[in-house]
């Protein structure tokens, strides 16, 4: 989910949020600028961390600054992702910056709700450098969230109890967990979670990531997902669409397997023999000829690939079809100067295997021996 | 003994009328499991293999004696399932649905606990114990034939398949292997089940394969360093070149908010004196080496 999305569903909840809109082109930038009547913030809507170190968030003090700064971030490239979208809201000057987010914990099977009075840098950098700063509340999922998880959590933050900056932290406390449990998130965060100058407890920024097996759940969700998805380079897309689990890495070999782990084992494999993964791809269990040729397809069109490999392990996988499959995608596209190594066991092992060997695919027994053959055709 | 399961388990499935549920029933019955009925609301009085379908875990349970349940059913109607069979009175449910929402898993894991239940999965390929011959799950028959004293613990499914398959071809065959569940929330973590076999006389070593995200095999390594287990582990984490923030395939393989990478658990595992295998070929030496101590 956008910065702008979670931000706004906070305000729904009751929480008061930085003035601001979403703007598609410069000229709108300088719109909602003028509109603002004072400096402001341009924040790329990507759905990644870390867009602040790649350029992705600029001050302005004038609505012609604005502008000119929009025109040279829109189309900007952060972690792979496209910016087309800009969010413009009032610039306020901090007094200081928190962490607050909420998490299910996977070893007490609780909502997690992590408090820092340090913020603005990653999670990570402050569990490094001041683990003691940063405070964990359970909360049972049958309880729910107490008045006193809400009063841990703000005292925690620095806080002080009867003040307007108490009521307003513990709103956000408040409409955080609701955000978390009504739309089922994997994680709510706000961070840096800012006590401005003019004294106010306000989110600066806001990140929901909800969890794409519960959006039939939420159609309206589900709409904007479908309308604009996020979270994906346009080659993880494409891959999606035809139904696999595909991630973009940056290597030159391809992969092929079937089972997350066994995919992963595979990649780690080319790593360890001195190659560089260039992608993950599980085909899943049991696949028929069709959807090898298809996650073939995939990797035989894709740049910068120039050595294929593909491990597969199943019993009831039968090595015939996946040698079909082989067949029938280098017939389609060719296979544009890549290499092909197979390693497969499964249910009609010699028929496939014979398969594949007219065909002149060199055939492993050993993925380790794969992996090796594999790195070294990408070298070549 | 094995773990979890034993000579007398009793498994229904629900979901036995669909595509999956019926042709793994199917397999189950072949590798000598116990399979005494199934459940799909609605297609009672129907049979499947031979076996009696029934309309709710309740009947199934009075007709069969079951007490163990593998569900089948799709990821919308999982939860219901799991809170049905936990309510007949079942002790362990394995859950094999993927996709189901992690809110759901949440509570219904938790109920199922605070009912002395145990859940395995879900998002995994169950359970199987080649000296009782019973298999609730996925796994392919094949690779599961020669029993003996190795404990297996896995977030992943081909993998363990694969790695069970080394051993065997090494000489080692298996007690019990358990796949947890590729999601980040299960019934039974990879520390809850390495804990169990290690209590299992009939063990002598227990293969961990792990992979990236969350912390499970940081908390394992901890407890082993502390003395918790005495059996010799060996660890294999998978996702040591996965990048972070992105989710590998299973729900729960993901590094997030800088936690769970893959070559951290590594180094977490063999700072506790835990031999970690840097490929899955690389099990077996290891294990060998482990016994022979």
């Amino acid at each position: 989910m956008y910065e702008y999305e979670a931000k706004e569903i906070l305000a729904k909840y009751g929480v008061k949020i930085p003035r601001g809109r979403l703007a598609l082109t410069p000229e709108e930038v300088r719109k909602i600028a003028e509109e603002i009547g004072k400096p402001v913030v341009l924040k790329a809507q990507v759905t990644v961390a870390g867009r602040g170190k790649a350029g992705g968030i600029k001050t302005a003090k004038t609505p012609q600054e604005a502008e000119e700064l929009a025109r040279r971030m829109f189309g900007m490239t952060i972690k792979g992702l496209v910016v087309k979208k800009l969010y413009v809201t009032e610039y306020q000057e901090v007094e200081r910056e928190m962490y607050l987010s909420l998490i299910i914990d996977r070893a007490t099977r609780r909502y997690l709700i992590l408090a820092s009075p340090v913020g603005g840098v990653d999670i990570e950098e402050i569990a490094r450098k001041e683990p003691e700063k940063i405070k964990r509340v359970y909360v049972d999922p049958f309880e729910g969230l107490r008045d006193f998880h809400i009063r841990s959590v703000v005292s925690w933050l620095g806080i002080k109890a009867g003040t307007p900056q108490w009521d307003q932290a513990s709103s956000v406390v408040k409409a955080m967990y609701r955000a978390m449990t009504e739309l089922e998130a994997e994680l709510v965060e706000s961070n840096p979670l800012a006590v401005t100058k003019s004294g106010e407890v306000v989110p600066l920024d806001a990140r929901i990531i909800v969890d794409d097996n519960s959006l039939y759940k939420h159609p309206d969700l589900e709409k904007a997902f479908e309308e604009d998805p996020r979270d994906v380079t346009e080659f993880e897309r494409y891959a999606q669409r035809i139904g696999f689990n595909y991630v973009e890495l940056d290597g030159d070999v391809g992969i092929i397997g079937n089972g997350a782990g066994l995919t992963m084992s595979t990649m780690d494999l080319v790593y360890h023999f001195g190659g560089r993964p260039a992608n993950f791809l599980d085909i899943g269990g049991g696949a028929s000829r069709d959807v090898v040729k298809e996650a073939l397809k995939v990797l035989l069109k894709h740049p910068r690939v120039k050595s294929i490999f593909i491990n597969i392990f199943g019993g009831i996988t039968r090595a015939d079809e996946v040698a079909a499959g082989i067949e029938a995608a280098l017939a389609e596209v060719g296979s544009s100067g890549k290499k092909i190594v197979v390693r497969i066991k499964g249910t009609n092992e010699e028929l496939g295997k014979q398969m594949l060997a007219k065909s002149g695919i060199p055939l492993f027994e050993s993925a380790e021996e794969a992996a090796q053959k594999a790195v070294e055709m990408a070298k070549l | 003994m094995t773990v979890l399961v034993g000579p007398n388990t009793k498994a229904i499935v629900q979901g036995i009328t669909g595509r999956e549920g019926s042709f793994h029933a199917q397999r189950m019955l072949e590798y000598g499991t116990k399979i005494v009925g199934g459940v799909t609301p609605g297609k009672g009085g129907a049979t499947v293999h031979g076996l009696p379908v029934f309309d709710t875990v309740e009947e199934a349970v009075k007709a069969t004696g079951a007490d163990t349940s593998v569900v089948f059913v799709p990821a919308k109607f999982a939860a219901e399932a799991v809170y049905e069979a936990v309510d007949a009175g079942v002790k362990l449910v394995v859950v094999i649905t993927e996709h189901i929402p992690i809110h759901d898993t949440l509570k219904f894991v938790n109920y199922a606990r605070a009912r002395g239940v145990n859940v395995i999965g879900p998002n995994c390929p169950g359970i199987v114990a080649p000296p009782v011959k019973v298999k609730l799950g996925i796994m392919p028959n094949n690779i599961y034939q020669v029993p003996g004293r190795i404990g297996m613990v896995s977030r992943s499914g081909t993998l363990t398949y694969e790695i069970s398959y080394q051993l065997v071809r090494a000489g080692l065959g298996i007690n019990t292997a358990i796949g947890v569940g590729g999601d980040p929330i299960v019934g039974t973590d990879l520390v809850e089940a390495t804990l169990m076999m290690a209590r299992d006389p009939d063990i002598d070593a227990i293969v961990v394969i792990g992979e990236v995200g969350g912390d499970a095999e940081e908390r394992l390594a901890k407890l082993y360093a502390e003395g918790a287990i005495k059996k010799p582990l060996v660890g294999y984490v998978a996702g040591r070149t996965a990048p972070p923030e992105k989710r590998m395939g299973h729900a729960g393989a993901i590094v997030m908010l800088g936690s769970g990478d893959a070559n951290g658990k590594v180094k977490a595992l063999r700072e506790a004196g835990i031999p970690v295998a840097d490929t899955p070929m690389e099990v077996p030496q290891l294990v060998l080496k482990a016994i022979r101590k």
